[in-house]
């Protein structure tokens, strides 16, 4: 610490976020890398201003990580999950098979003895989910293919970084009891893993409970962790979420939902797993709720500002002290790293099939160390499978190719995917990991249910967000797909899939709240364009001042339905009263939009309520100058009688 | 002289189910963008028939040539051409003492049919030419003082190859492109029995 305390080092860190931020990104060079440059820039071996705490926060940063992974689970359906079962398992099991048996080798090849090489080897096959998804996700990425491919790969390494760090002390030469002490070490070191087991310590619950227990219970408790999840998820959350959404305080909600992801993460600490992976499948146990869209929407924030602190401490951490010392070696190891990773991905790529461009899209994706390098490498240094030196040397080398991710993708998008004519990624949109919708509608009452049925009936399936909790239960339980949640909110019309929407169907009463949400997507998301059900004609003029241009007002039509039964039981034909019903409408239309412009000039001599009575006699004097203004004269013969006189009988 | 002016032409589209037919995509596509034409689609712009007379009227002022483009149904245009027959071409405005707003311009229909030419013919099926069909038409544009043409018909679309419908694109192309430099032979063409049937002799010059 150097002692400014919380708030100085606070300031620290969002300062360089956001003053590096913005210039990355004007660069087209992405956020993760402005993260990372800020951090480098305010590091030990930059400005100076945060020292070795940067490794602490580094590990309470971490939790950003457990969070993506859990949004991640949200977005994904089990079903889509059981469809990336082959690239999970089978291109992810090669992946860190081969790319562990290639650097093992060479690092045997270099002179360390085989245990450390395999430590080395294991460690390194592993690439980091917080750089390569953020990066993809930001780069719109996600749903192509080699974007799907690389994901499910991420997902493996979560999985095998367990066992690995299970087999560690195993590698130890100069350890001779290899039983119960060591499993327990490495199952502290995996509740290092996150803030989590800080927390726990904090509260004097150091020791996780699976400690000196067999292996055997050991797995059954995993599996008993794991079966938790998934029935509270099914059983309990839901109810608890029903309840607190009812109470209409937005911070409960968000506390609620910043508690589900703690507590999944504490039990898995306690179990030994990664906490990331157990909120990842709490996310998929959640895909199915209605609370998904609001869950994501209160989470983002945190999860974006955690990540963004841990991309910081990350670049923080290149030690440039140990780089500067060796520049060669570490050039040397780096590169080849790089290489090594990339020449294994992109042969598997091709022995999966992948077309040229998402290949190579993969194989820059994934070219790298990751974050569980840090502790594995940390690890491996407590238990002397490595000499310390070399621990930081490769620690600065795996911080080094995380910090240079950005850099490839930036130069696979600018450089190798134009020469080979990438093709379009909307191509794969069929198997994209979220599903979203074309179409939004806020709020599913009266009104908005009747357009979400006539679109379903259509075969277009809207994202409904309903703020009343009530009715998304009664609507769920007839099957359809609605969401809990206030559309007035970015985050939330961003989770409802806003970015890739083209409409925005708003049907809700309250003018205010109309407002917000146009305020958001004028601010958010431009290109969507906005539906908007009104209460009347003052409303109609607000809106079409802001340029919304497709303004419906509650009961016109309904009311010109009744005009025309009215007509039609007073004995006029039917077509001509239908007719003279369209004409009104057309004729009530376009004096709206030249009433709602002329306004301005009346409004600072009236009070509002005068200004409604003028209007209104205004509308009715305009109909009555309009009686002549029949569109139908070309049925009419009266004129051609004048000419042509009588015809015959 | 009518050789040395630029015709502008309005194309009158028509077709209710237009997303299922494959042969008038291909010729809407081709003429849709060109240079110099209107291409107004009547089933789009008034989907509840409720047709704008008034703005129909201004187009029609606005251009020298008038198309029907529109499937052959029960030998006659869609419904939505003869309302919009009926209610634009006004008395004492497109015939009668005062109706001389569409005096001197040129009308013809460019037409598909899914029955092939031969059926169109005093022995064949359908027993009348498309020129005889299409009287009332004729008889349409000569009250209201225009230049009847014969029309362009894409015969046989149900079994219209890809091949033969670009080449029906590519005539429809060429027709309009002579039609609107003034290179088309306007003469020769009253006398035919359908504008694309030797279409090379008529946009030569």
């Amino acid at each position: 610490m150097h002692g400014q305390g919380f708030f100085f080092q606070a300031f620290v860190y969002l300062t360089a976020a956001v003053v590096a931020v913005p210039i990355a990104k004007r660069m087209g060079l992405g956020s993760v890398l402005g993260y990372l440059i800020a951090g480098m820039v305010i590091g030990p071996f930059g400005l100076g201003l945060i020292g070795e705490e940067g490794k602490d926060v580094l590990e309470f940063a971490e939790f950003g990580v457990v969070m993506m992974l859990f949004l991640i689970g949200l977005e994904l359906q089990p079903s889509l999950l059981w469809r990336l079962r082959k690239p999970i398992l089978g291109t992810g099991g090669l992946q860190v098979g081969a790319t562990a048996a290639v650097i093992t080798l060479v690092a045997v090849g270099t002179g360390l003895p085989w245990q450390a090489g395999l430590a080395v080897g294991l460690t390194l096959s592993l690439s980091s989910t917080a750089i390569v998804l953020q990066t993809l996700s930001e780069r719109g990425l996600m749903r192509s293919e080699g974007g799907q491919t690389a994901f499910s790969v991420l997902l493996f390494q979560d999985v095998a970084f367990v066992p690995m760090l299970a087999a560690f002390p195993l590698l130890a030469t100069g350890m001779t009891d290899l039983g119960q002490g060591s499993v327990n070490e490495a199952t502290v070191a995996a509740g290092s893993m996150g803030s989590v087991q800080r927390a726990g310590e904090a509260a004097g619950h150091a020791t996780a409970w699976a400690e000196g227990l067999p292996a055997g219970s050991q797995t059954l408790m995993v599996l008993g962790a794991v079966a938790i999840i998934v029935l509270m998820g099914r059983y309990l959350v839901r109810p608890a979420f029903r309840i607190i959404a009812a109470t209409n305080l937005r911070e409960l909600f968000t506390a609620a939902a910043l508690l589900l992801v703690i507590a999944i993460s504490l039990l898995m600490t306690q179990v030994g797993m990664s906490p990331a992976l157990g909120a990842f499948l709490g996310g998929v146990v959640l895909a199915n709720s209605e609370y998904r869209h609001e869950l994501e929407g209160d989470l983002e924030p945190f999860k974006g500002l955690l990540l963004a602190v841990f991309f910081i401490a990350v670049g923080a951490s290149v030690d440039f002290g140990l780089i500067g010392r060796d520049p060669a070696v570490v050039a040397l190891l780096v590169g080849g790293l790089i290489l090594l990773k990339a020449l294994v991905l992109f042969f598997l790529g091709r022995a999966f099939r992948m077309g040229l461009d998402q290949n190579l899209l993969f194989t820059f994706a994934l070219a790298q160390g990751g974050e569980f390098g840090f502790v594995l490498f940390s690890f491996a240094g407590q238990l002397n499978v490595l000499p310390p030196e070399t621990t930081g040397l490769l620690i600065a080398v795996v911080a080094t190719t995380m910090a240079l991710t950005p850099v490839l993708m930036v130069l696979n998008e600018q450089v190798f995917q134009p020469r080979i004519g990438t093709k379009e990624v909307e191509e794969t949109t069929a198997d994209a990991i979220d599903e979203k919708g074309e179409v939004i509608v806020v709020g599913f009452g009266r009104l908005g249910s009747l357009t979400g049925r006539f679109l379903r009936a259509n075969g277009v399936k809207p994202t409904v967000l309903e703020h009343d909790s009530d009715r998304v239960e009664t609507l769920r339980a007839l099957g359809l797909k609605v969401f809990y949640g206030d559309g007035s909110r970015h985050n939330l019309l961003r989770a409802a899939g806003a970015e890739d929407a083209k409409l925005l169907i708003l049907a809700i009463d309250e003018q205010d709240k109309i407002r917000k949400v146009l305020d958001a997507v004028e601010t958010h998301f431009p290109h969507l364009q906005v539906l908007v059900r009104v209460a009347g004609r003052p409303e109609a003029y607000e809106l079409l001042d802001r340029r919304v241009h497709h303004v419906y007002r509650e009961g016109v039509e309904t009311a010109l339905r009744m005009g025309v039964d009215a007509l039609r039981l007073l004995g006029r034909p039917a077509h001509q009263a239908h007719r003279a019903s369209r004409t009104f409408f057309q004729h009530d239309e376009d004096s709206v939009r030249e009433l709602g412009t002329m306004r301005h000039d009346r409004a600072a001599y009236f009070s509002a309520a005068r200004e409604r009575i003028s209007t209104l006699e205004e509308l009715m004097l305009s109909e009555l100058e309009t009686e002549g203004e029949n569109r139908d004269v070309g049925w009419d013969t009266d004129t051609l009688l004048e000419e042509y006189g009588q015809p015959d009988p | 002289m009518r050789n040395e002016t630029i015709n502008r032409i309005l194309v009158l589209f028509a077709h209710p189910a237009f997303h299922r037919s494959r042969v008038n995509r291909v010729l809407v596509e081709a003429v849709k963008a060109m240079e110099g034409i209107t291409f107004h689609d009547l089933y789009d712009a008034y989907p509840d028939f409720g047709i704008d007379v008034a703005s129909e009227q201004e187009l029609l002022v606005a251009h020298d040539v008038v198309v029907f483009h529109h499937p052959f149904f029960w030998y006659s245009t869609p419904a939505i051409l003869k309302e919009w027959q009926d209610l634009v071409l006004q008395h004492n405005w497109a015939y009668g003492h005062r109706g001389t707003a569409l005096r001197g311009k040129t009308l013809f229909n460019v037409i598909t049919t899914g029955g092939r030419e031969e059926a169109y013919r005093a022995e064949g099926h359908n027993r009348f030419t498309m020129r005889e069909l299409l009287a009332p038409v004729e008889q349409t544009a000569r009250l209201c003082g225009m230049d009847f043409l014969p029309p362009f018909v894409a015969h046989g679309t149900h079994r219209m190859s890809e091949e033969e419908m670009s080449l029906h694109a590519r005539d429809y192309v060429l027709l309009l492109d002579a039609i609107r430099k003034g290179s088309f032979d306007f003469e020769t063409a009253r006398s035919v029995q359908r504008l694309n049937k030797d279409l090379q002799g008529l946009i030569g010059g």
